[in-house]
């Protein structure tokens, strides 16, 4: 039965956004009885409603909502009004996701301490560890189904994947396989039917196979009568009372009226753009820099993984669009090895897209016999996709434009430069990768610049001093304890890996913490 | 040198080839225009124009194939790719955009853009107007107005929807024989 609860009902947790750290958490509070109420922008669908269809499926599941631009990175240029590709449904951007599912390296959650200090980067270590994850990852693993953790097979290796793995052992790789994904890869011992190497895992997985919130912790915590949904809620601002403890939130609901939810705890999770939007838009005459931002970070810090694609081309057919989109992972690279010229390290993970996305993101903007004859050979293209620890700034921030949504909201400004080691870690993922192709005998090989992101880190950063960022190690704000960040905006440092693992992780942690708080009474 | 592709005309395609060629003067090398509409030279396919005069829109085919060509796409994609802009609400700026695409061409010495014979002088002419709102704003539309289009993905391999085919996990996921 789903739960129904009152506007004024103040002993709910408000979970703001229902994606992998706020679908998560939502599920995991309701299965140990706690009461939520998750507000979610973006509307319900799930895999019947999913489309084998690139730009269809984008206008059913990007979030669309006005965002600006500034800085020097080309996304600012070529995709000035989608900074992100992130998705806008219950479910969140796990509906979106490839389902590359990697644990941090050890020495990744002691960034500042491994690499030393950085001119120009605001790096820190986190206020946890490895072994303090270990447990919670373990959990995470179990949650998500990931291949090649506990005791679940690997998934088989696509065509695009095979070109990879040829061209990375003949360069000398080691760490080469079709990688830790949240993807069925066999039918016995779970609910999730196994992977059909259909495609189009970026469009929301018809079949179910790959983990989603929208079809697995959602109605599971809605099956506890715990957890209610309100789907096309956009949240307008979170508000306090004199003792400066958030009361609930003031939201749109779908017929465009303005609400206010009351709540015990309020819960953030609407992505690294929102959540510090959010926070942000709610200032007032107690807080005039926006909630739980008497350190200034709320905001700063906006990481988005150093990316960039690199496409080979080759004289038969490669059909790199047939099966999983991200079916293999080269994971040599991701070591510190500063002799390379930067800190940090790289994933490689194979990526495939449509002809119409390819068109689009091949080379933003170019046109002439440079780029179409390129696409020509789409059907003999393989492709892959770059993931490296990019250098936290304070200056790579989200702040208010001027522009307003439509609800009369100021919008999220996305402020990014490279750093230098962002851009040297990028040179290096394009040679090597391009060496692989070069290695299984491409024609013709180019790196493609970084997409609008899909890892968005960092703005409501974890940090042990209050000064230093916006939450502590549970993910509670340094100024208001009922107040939590429950998404990647909470990353103290983004490491190598792609993010969701480690969100689902955290929320997984968050949930078993606020349960236990509530029920000593502390928060 | 248009061949009509079977199953695959564009809409508005209403005349016969005796009736076009009956009409029509010829616009540069590819295309015929006559009153209200714009056909290829052979007559394969044709178009009727409403608002913008069909040698602007010849113009904005050549124009479109000369940003993205591809020699083994017909000239009817890249004519539905820009049929949108043969409106009302766009006929003005089509029409100054086109006025200031045959200003380059004469700059550069020929009659005007659709006459120059080969695509490396009409590439130079765009290159001369491309940071306008113009040329953007035809070459933006055409990333999706081009390759966006479904009977067109067949030319480059690509096989688009699967789900309702049982995915690739029993038709060619791994077939790949050459490595």
């Amino acid at each position: 039965m789903v739960a129904k609860f009152d506007l004024t009902d103040d002993s709910v947790v408000v979970i703001i956004g229902t994606g992998a750290g706020g679908g998560v958490l939502a599920n995991e509070l309701a299965q140990k009885g706690v009461k939520v109420v998750a507000l979610e922008a973006g509307g319900r669908y799930l895999p019947e409603d999913y489309i084998n269809d690139e730009w269809e499926s984008f206008s059913q599941l990007a979030w669309l909502d006005a965002r600006t631009t500034s800085g020097s990175w080309r996304v600012a240029k070529d995709f000035g009004g989608l900074p992100a590709w992130i998705v806008k449904a219950v479910g969140g951007t796990t509906t979106h996701w490839a389902g590359a599912s990697l644990r941090f390296q050890d020495h990744e959650w002691k960034a500042l301490t491994t690499y030393g200090a950085v001119e120009g980067a605001s790096l820190l270590d986190w206020p946890i560890d490895a072994a303090e994850m270990a447990p919670w990852y373990e959990k995470a693993e179990d949650k998500l189904g990931v291949t090649r953790t506990g005791n679940r097979p690997g998934l088989p290796g696509n065509n695009n994947y095979k070109v990879f793995e040829k061209g990375a052992l003949a360069l000398g790789y080691k760490e080469v396989s079709t990688g830790r994904m949240a993807i069925e890869s066999s039918n016995e011992n779970s609910s999730r039917i196994a992977c059909q190497q259909t495609g189009f895992c970026f469009q929301g997985c018809k079949w179910g196979a790959k983990w989603s919130a929208a079809y697995t912790d959602i109605p599971e915590g809605e099956a506890t009568g715990n957890l209610e949904v309100r789907e096309r809620s956009h949240v307008a601002k979170i508000l306090h009372n004199d003792e400066g403890k958030v009361t609930g939130v003031e939201y749109f609901d779908a017929e465009g009226n303005l609400q206010f939810q009351a709540a015990r705890i309020v819960c953030l999770a609407g992505n690294t753009f929102e959540s510090p939007r959010l926070l942000l838009n709610s200032a007032s005459s107690m807080f005039p820099n926006g909630l739980a931002n008497s350190s200034d970070q709320v905001g700063r810090n906006y990481m988005r993984h150093t990316t960039g694609s690199v496409y080979g081309i080759f004289d038969k057919p490669v059909k790199m669009w047939r099966g999983t989109t991200m079916a293999g992972i080269v994971q040599d690279e991701a070591r510190h090895d500063p002799s390379r010229g930067f800190v940090g390290g790289y994933e490689l993970e194979t990526l495939a897209l449509g002809l119409p996305f390819m068109a689009a993101f091949l080379n933003p903007g170019a046109w002439g016999r440079g780029f179409t004859t390129a696409l020509d050979h789409y059907e003999n293209m393989a492709g892959m996709w770059i993931v490296g620890e990019d250098m936290p700034q304070s200056t790579n921030r989200v702040t208010l434009s001027d522009a307003t949504d439509q609800y009369g909201l100021k919008v999220a400004n996305v402020h990014f430069d490279d750093h230098p080691n962002d851009v040297a870690m990028r040179n290096h993922a394009y040679k090597q990768g391009m060496a692989i192709y070069d290695a299984v005998g491409a024609t013709r090989s180019f790196p493609t610049p970084p997409y609008p992101s899909t890892h968005n880190l960092g703005t409501n950063r974890m940090s042990e001093r209050p000064e230093d960022g916006v939450c502590n190690k549970w993910g509670q704000t340094h100024d208001i304890a009922n107040l939590f960040i429950s998404d990647g905006s909470q990353f103290t440092t983004g490491a190598a890996e792609n993010p969701t693992l480690t969100i689902v992780a955290l929320a997984i942690r968050q949930a078993d913490h606020i349960a236990r708080e509530m029920a000593a009474g502390t928060i | 040198m248009t061949k009509p592709l079977k199953g695959e005309r564009p809409k508005g395609l209403g005349l016969t080839r005796r009736q076009l060629l009956s009409r029509s003067v010829a616009a540069g090398a590819s295309f015929v225009v006559g009153a209200g509409f714009v056909a290829s030279g052979t007559a394969a396919w044709a178009m009727e124009t409403t608002a913008i005069k069909p040698e602007s829109m010849a113009t904005l085919i050549q124009m479109a194939r000369d940003i993205y060509p591809h020699d083994q796409v017909a000239d009817e994609f890249y004519a539905i790719a820009v049929k949108g802009y043969d409106s009302a609400e766009n006929a003005e700026q089509v029409e100054a955009g086109i006025t200031e695409l045959n200003a380059a061409a004469t700059a550069a010495g020929h009659a005007d853009y659709l006459s120059i014979g080969w695509e490396e002088d009409r590439v130079a002419v765009l290159k001369a107007i491309e940071g306008g709102v113009f040329f953007q704003t035809i070459r933006a539309g055409l990333v999706t107005g081009l390759y966006n289009q479904k009977a067109l993905w067949p030319i480059f391999g690509y096989e688009g929807e699967s789900f309702s085919l049982g995915g690739y996990i029993e038709r060619g996921f791994d077939d790949i024989n050459w490595l």
